[in-house]
Order: C-alpha cells, then structure tokens, then sequence
C-alpha cells in the first residue's frame, strides 16, 4: 500500500474497508484491474485512521466490522468536517432493512447489497464519484479509464 | 098466610076442639098428601063416610093424582088413571062446575078411585069461582052434604091451594122424589137434557134452560142462540149412535146465549126407555171448554216443556262432550259424597266399565273411597270455595300409583245451601316425574358447573402453559429468524468470494483463461448464482415471517417500474425470441406502495412468463378499479399453462411443476410463494388463470394506496 497524497493521485483512490479478507482482497484486485488505485482497511478504527491518512476519494464500507462497525466510523467521518466531503459506499452484507436504514442515517452516500459482483461495485463507485466530481476538482477525468470491459455470462 | 087466617076464623063450629087440631095441624104441613089424608081421616071420623079419596091435578102432567083415600082397595089404586085432557069423564067435568056434585051411579066406562058408583064430588079451590086444584070424592053420605063435609072441604081446599100454588109437586108423592130429583139435576153443575129421540126437550135442568130455553124477557141474541144450541143438539143426537143401547160419547160446540162466546161440550147421551113415556133420551152436557182450553195450554207447556228439554238435552249434551274432552278426569259429587256425573276419563279411574277383573274393581273401588275422603273434606270446609289437594290413586288397569292434584270446587244453590261438589283431578305423575328430573338436572347442572369449574381452571393452566410455550415458540422463531438471517449472511460471505473471483477470472483480471477453463468457471458461475438466489429467496420468506420487511412507502407511476423490469430482464428478453409488449390501460393512477416490493413481483412474474414461455409473446398490462382503487398488473404469456388441478401448488413453498433435478427452467421454486407473501404485505393479492398449453394470466392486485399496517 503506498500513500498518497490527495493532490498527487493520477487514479481516484478508493479506500475498500472490509474485515473478510478474501472479500476485501478480491475487491481490491479488482477495482485496481478496474483502473482505481485502493487501499484497505479490516476494521472501522482502521477505516477512521486511514482516511484521515490516505483523504481516499471514495470509501467502501462494510457495516458489520469488528472493533467499531462500519455505522459508527461513517458517522465519525461525517461529522468530521476534513471528511465529510469523501463519499461513502455502504457494503450491507445483512439485506435486513434495518441494515439499510441504518446506513443512510449513519451518513452513507450509497448501499451495495453483498452479495455484490465487482462489476456492480464499479459502477456505483463510478456513479458515485461522478457525482462528487465538482467537489473534487483534481480528480480529473482519471476514474473513468481504462478497462470497463463488462462482460456477463 | 092470609089465607092461612082463613079457616081459624070458623073455628067456632059444632066440634070446635076436633076442627082446631084438624086446622093446627094443616098451617104445619106444606105436604098436599099428609094434609089430604089427615082431611079424609078427619071426615071418617066425623061422618058416615064409607068411601073417600083425595085427587090433586098434577101440574106439570095432565094427570089426575090420587093423594089420600079411605075404604078403597089396593087394587083400585093401582088401576086408577085419569086425565084432565078426559073432558068428557064426569070427574074433570066436575073440576071445572063451581059447586059440589052428586054423582048418582057413574057410568062403567069411566073410572073412578072408588068401589061405589054413587058418591059426592066436591071440588077444592081456595076461594068460590077459582081454579079448582083436585077433587074430594066422598061415598057413603046423604045426598045433600052436611055442614061438616062443606067445612072439610073448603078447608081442604084452601090448604091444597096453598100447597099447590107454592110447590106445585112437593104434596105429591111422585111429585116430591121429582123435586128431588130436579134437585139433584139442577145441583148437577153441568147441563142435562131429557129429550124424546127427535131431540125435542122434556125435562132439562137450570143450565140446560140457560142454554136451550130463552125467556120471555130475553134479547133477540139470547133467543137466537137458544134456538142455534137446539139445531146444534138436535144434529149432534140426531148422528150419534142413538140407537145403540150403550152410551155414546162426542163434543158438542154450543153458544154461550148471555156471552156469545162459544162452549165446547162433551155430550154424553143414553136411551132410556119408560113404559108411560117411551124411549127418550138422557143428555149430560159436560163444559169442557176449560178443558179444552187447559188441553191447549197444557199442550202448548208440554211443548215447550219438551223443546226446554231438547235444549236441555242439547246442552248436556254439549256439557258431556266439553267434560269428556277434557283429559282431566272431573267428577260432580253431591251433599251426601255419591258420584252424580264424571266424564269419560274419570270413569276409568272410579268405574271401569264392563270390566269384572277383581284387581282392577279393588282399584277402582279404592279410588272410590280415597276420592269420597277428599270430598267429605270439601264438605266440612264449608265456606270455601276452593279445595286444592293430593290423592293418591292406583291406575285401575295397571295399579300404576297415580298421584293427582284434586282441584274442588262447591256449588252452592240459591238459598246458599252446598249442592253439588265438582272435583278435578290433575295427574301428577307427569309433574313429579318432571319434579325428579328438574333435581336430576339441577344437580347434572351443578355437577356440570363443578366440571367447568374444574376445566376452566385446568384450561387456564393449560392457557398459561400455552402462553409460556407460545412466548418460548416466538423467541424460539425469533431465534430461527435470527438464526437463518445470519447464517445467510454467512453463506453469502464465502458466496460473494466465490462469485467474484469467478467473475475476475472470467474477466480475465487474472490473465486469458483457455476455452475448457471458461467452461468451468461458467458452471461454477452459474451454479453460485444458483444457490446466491436460493439463499437470498430464504432469506426473503424468513424476513416476511419475521415480520421484518416494513411497508416502504413511495409514490411511483407503474409505466417507468415497467420500464425497468424489461430493462433489467433485457438480455433474458432478448434470448428467449419473445413479443414482450407492455400496456397502459386509461386511468391507472401513480401508485403509492412499496416500490421495491412491487418491482420484486413484477420482475417475477415475467421472468417467470419468459421462462415458461417457449414460443409467442408476453403482455404485460396495467389496469385501474377506481371503484375498489385497485391497480392491477397482468402478466399475460402464451406458454405452457398450467393445469387446473396445480394452479394452487405453484404458490407453494420450492415447488415447480416440474420437480425433476434436471428441470430446464432454474429457479428457486420460491418466486411465486415470495411473491404473494409480498402481495398481502402491499395489502393486496395475486390471481392465476391459466389453460393447460395455451398459457397463463398471473395478476397482481394491490390497493393504489398501500395501508400502513
């Protein structure tokens, strides 16, 4: 993983935050094949810590984390004011409504419901950023590169 | 009595003492006979007299009666007949010449009284130049008659005067038992007549001569009816049977001469034959118009007596059938106890007619006597109206106890003295038996009160035990809820894994894969998939039994949740060669529901069309009830149908209809079973109409306004 500053970043960086390592690892493998740079995180202190390291572009959030979830680190990012701007995308592994619910009152941006194919966290991530973009002026027109092959069976 | 002063003036005569006692004893007789012969023993006595009799005309006959007579035999009495109609016999010649006559040697052929031939007749009358009433027939003296004679004689005729003139026939001998009789016919208070056979009256008495003879004096009504009551009697002896000796018997109507009105008789009429008279005919008339009257009205009551008793028969008659309708026995008692009337069921009980069995008149005769003790209590409670009791009674056929309720009433007459007792009984039998069974029931019913009691108890044991598990059931489904959400969840986790590295690899993030290696991880695509979609659809049906899928309420038009499904469904579309047309029926409203839920079953139902669909088309089309404010959706395809007999196993849990594993369809076989469990949370349902080979309808029905439940 190399940090990298916010400025210098030609790919938007997405901050995959995810404790089922095979998950968070497949995501990560992918969404860089996809064209982002990634970091990850395996719980929600870790997920705090790293975005205030790393200022990702977009956050990719699964809920239920050990040691702080992922409802309390979204809710600490956004009422962070050095945060709050960075969208985040809820992982809700648990299709329970509450789930749901609980994410959009924690501050998320978005909801993917797991079981979610790379493809499809793609193309919320891109939505998503698209979306962000005025805020985020040096992103640039980096995210929306090279590979976008969809391809379904 | 002025002539009666008469002869005591010449008393002073020459035998003063003997004309005295003669004259004494004349003014104390008022017999014409007893006064005759004492005036021809007293001329015996005072002169040659051989021969002497006494004659007296009968005023009513024509004859010449002899009264009183000296010297003439027996049977020259009984052969003397003369009579005044023999105008040439010198004796009536003598009654009418003023003075005493000789007859010197009377011829033969006329008769006299006496023996002797030559006699002096001397008439008697009261005064010189009367009426002559008889004749004093003297023989044996002097031509010229002598003082004495002359004396006796003017006497004599002044008392036979008197007598005569007073009662005509009382001095007579025939003359008196004629009176008698006349007597006795006019005491007769009814009329009698003597007639000849023509009808013509001779004797009648004072009734009769009111009816038959009109006086002088009397009116011309009067005599008019007489005359009519003459014709009226002559016919009625005329046609009867006169002739026979017997007597007859009729009615005779005569008038009433002073009433006018008429009188109803019975004429009873008989012969009588006289030697003197002939046959002549004796009629009592007996007044029977009273009777006759009596008769009528006698009649008239005996008729209405008997149409009072029809009456009387008549309403006993009804009063026998109204008692023996009665099923209550009923008996009329007297004062003295003794049964006067019962109706047909109380003459089973104290009767038993025609019956001789010995135990069943033993019965019958204890009735009897238990019955009588009732009623003698009735009659010494005098001065109540109502008697109510018990008796005990056998059934006389059977000796069955029959207990009754004797109801007794008395019936007093007029004067207040009791009468008649009437009694009803009422078999109790029935009211005992009911008695029994009512306590029977009463203690079934506490017994049944007891056992409720009882169960109640139990069955609020049984409820709180119920309860307990019901709590322990829902926490335990809870738990399983719980229990399935999150070993879903865990499934997915490695699931997610599976599918995203096949999808890398399929992807190439890897590097190029060989054909045979696209095949596999196809399969191993395909077959997550597979599961991906059982573990979501489990997860799905546990939510809606947990109760944990809330009504999401937006408002959202159906045309753009058409558009996504057939988006989303695009490439399944486009694969399956199909005519897959949506249509918008006029008026379909934006919907407030949960869109998602509602996309899930569309989604649903065409895929399911898709998939069962081999060949032709797939409409979907959306219509509004604005009456029940109801959307509906139909799925419409041309597929393989189902038949009738399966059109409610495909709402079933994991049911396809074909089962086999190697079934061409994929699926669940939970989307239709999720689907109307989504539709009754929308509040709404899912239909299915369906030909076996020609293709199914599936509707969705849900309110355009989903209720919060």
């Amino acid at each position: 993983m190399k940090p990298a500053s916010t400025t210098a970043r030609e790919q938007p960086l997405v901050l995959v935050v995810e404790d089922y390592q095979d998950a968070r690892e497949m995501y990560a493998a992918y969404l860089q094949f996809s064209g982002f740079e990634v970091a990850e995180a395996g719980n929600g202190i870790e997920a705090i810590d790293k975005t205030h390291e790393l200022m990702p572009d977009i956050v990719l959030m699964d809920l239920a984390l050990p040691r702080m979830d992922g409802w309390e680190a979204t809710k600490r990012l956004k009422s962070d004011p050095r945060t709050r701007h960075i969208p985040i995308v809820a992982l809700t592994g648990h299709a329970l409504a509450g789930h749901a619910e609980g994410a959009r009152e924690a501050g998320c941006d978005a909801f993917v419901t797991k079981p979610c194919l790379p493809d499809a966290l793609v193309t919320e991530i891109k939505r998503l950023l698209d979306l962000h973009r005025p805020n985020a002026e040096n992103a640039k027109d980096g995210a929306r590169t090279p590979k976008a092959s969809k391809k379904r069976s | 009595m002025s002539r009666a002063a008469a002869p005591l003036a010449q008393v002073q005569g020459v035998d003063s003492d003997a004309k005295l006692a003669f004259v004494e004893f004349l003014l104390t007789s008022i017999d014409v006979q007893e006064s005759s012969r004492r005036a021809v023993d007293w001329l015996v006595a005072h002169a040659p007299v051989t021969e002497a009799a006494v004659l007296v005309a009968e005023p009513l006959t024509s004859e010449m009666l002899l009264v009183a007579e000296h010297g003439v035999t027996s049977g020259a009495i009984m052969d003397f007949s003369l009579s005044r109609e023999d105008s040439a016999h010198p004796l009536i010649q003598a009654l009418h010449t003023p003075a005493p006559s000789f007859v010197d040697a009377l011829p033969l052929h006329h008769r006299a009284p006496l023996e002797s031939r030559s006699f002096h007749v001397i008439p008697l009358r009261a005064e010189a130049g009367e009426h002559a009433h008889g004749l004093l027939l003297v023989a044996g003296l002097a031509p010229a008659l002598d003082a004495e004679t002359l004396w006796l004689s003017r006497t004599l005729g002044k008392q036979v005067s008197r007598l005569m003139g007073r009662q005509l026939l009382a001095e007579t001998r025939f003359g008196q038992e004629r009176m008698l009789l006349y007597s006795i016919i006019n005491a007769v208070t009814d009329p009698i007549l003597l007639t000849d056979t023509e009808g013509k009256l001779i004797i009648a008495n004072s009734h009769a001569e009111k009816l038959f003879a009109a006086p002088e004096e009397a009116s011309e009504g009067w005599r008019r009816a007489a005359a009519l009551n003459n014709m009226l009697f002559s016919a009625a002896l005329s046609t009867s049977a006169v002739g026979m000796s017997e007597m007859s018997r009729r009615e005779l109507l005569l008038v009433d001469p002073l009433e006018g009105s008429d009188l109803l008789f019975e004429l009873l009429s008989s012969r009588a034959k006289d030697e003197r008279q002939g046959t002549y005919v004796v009629s009592i008339l007996r007044n029977v118009t009273d009777l006759a009257r009596a008769k009528e009205e006698i009649e008239e009551s005996y008729r209405t007596l008997r149409v009072a008793q029809a009456e009387v028969r008549d309403e006993r008659h009804r009063l026998d059938l109204i008692i023996d309708s009665v099923a209550d026995p009923i008996l009329v008692t007297d004062q003295e106890g003794d049964i006067v009337l019962m109706n047909t069921p109380a003459e089973r009980l104290f009767n038993a007619p025609g019956i001789d069995d010995e135990g069943t008149l033993r019965r019958v005769r204890a009735n009897g006597a238990n019955l009588t003790s009732f009623v003698s209590n009735v009659l010494t409670r005098s001065g109540e109206q109502r008697y109510r009791g018990e008796i005990q009674l056998g059934d006389p056929m059977t000796g069955r106890p029959l207990p009754v309720e004797a109801v007794a009433g008395t019936i007093l007459s007029e004067q207040g003295e009791l009468m008649w007792v009437v009694t009803i009984l009422h078999d109790l039998t029935e009211a005992i038996e009911k008695a029994r069974l009512y306590e029977q029931l009463k203690q079934a019913s506490v017994e049944l009160e007891r056992k409720v009691q009882e169960a109640t108890a139990e069955l609020a044991d049984q409820n709180e035990l119920l309860r307990r598990q019901h709590i322990a059931l829902e926490q335990a489904s809870a738990l399983k809820s719980q229990f399935l959400a999150n070993m879903s969840h865990e499934f997915r986790t490695p699931l997610n894994a599976i599918l995203g590295y096949t999808h890398m690899l399929l992807n190439n993030v890897t590097g190029p894969v060989s054909d045979p290696q696209r095949k596999s991880l196809t399969r191993i695509d395909s077959n997550s998939r597979h599961l991906l979609a059982l573990i979501n659809d489990i997860l799905d049906i546990t939510r809606i039994e947990a109760g944990r899928m809330p009504l999401n309420a937006t408002s959202f038009g159906i045309g753009e949740l058409f558009d996504e499904v057939q988006a989303e469904l695009e490439p399944i579309i486009k694969r399956s060669n199909l005519a897959v047309t949506t249509k918008m029926r006029a008026g379909v409203p934006t919907v407030r529901s949960d869109r998602q839920k509602v996309k899930q079953i569309m989604l649903n139902l065409l895929s399911n069309a898709l998939k069962f669909t081999p060949a032709g088309s797939v409409t979907m089309t959306a219509s509004y009830d604005s009456k029940q404010k109801e959307i509906a959706i139909a799925v419409k395809d041309t597929g393989v149908g189902i038949p009738v007999e399966d059109q409610v196993k495909v709402f079933e849990d994991f049911r396809q209809l074909d089962s086999s594993p190697a079934r061409g369809y994929g699926g669940t076989g939970l989307g239709l079973s999720i689907c109307r469990r989504l539709a009754h949370i929308l509040g709404g349902s899912i239909e299915l109409e369906s030909t076996a080979g020609k293709g199914s309808t599936f509707t969705l029905r849900l309110p355009a306004k989903a209720r919060k439940r």
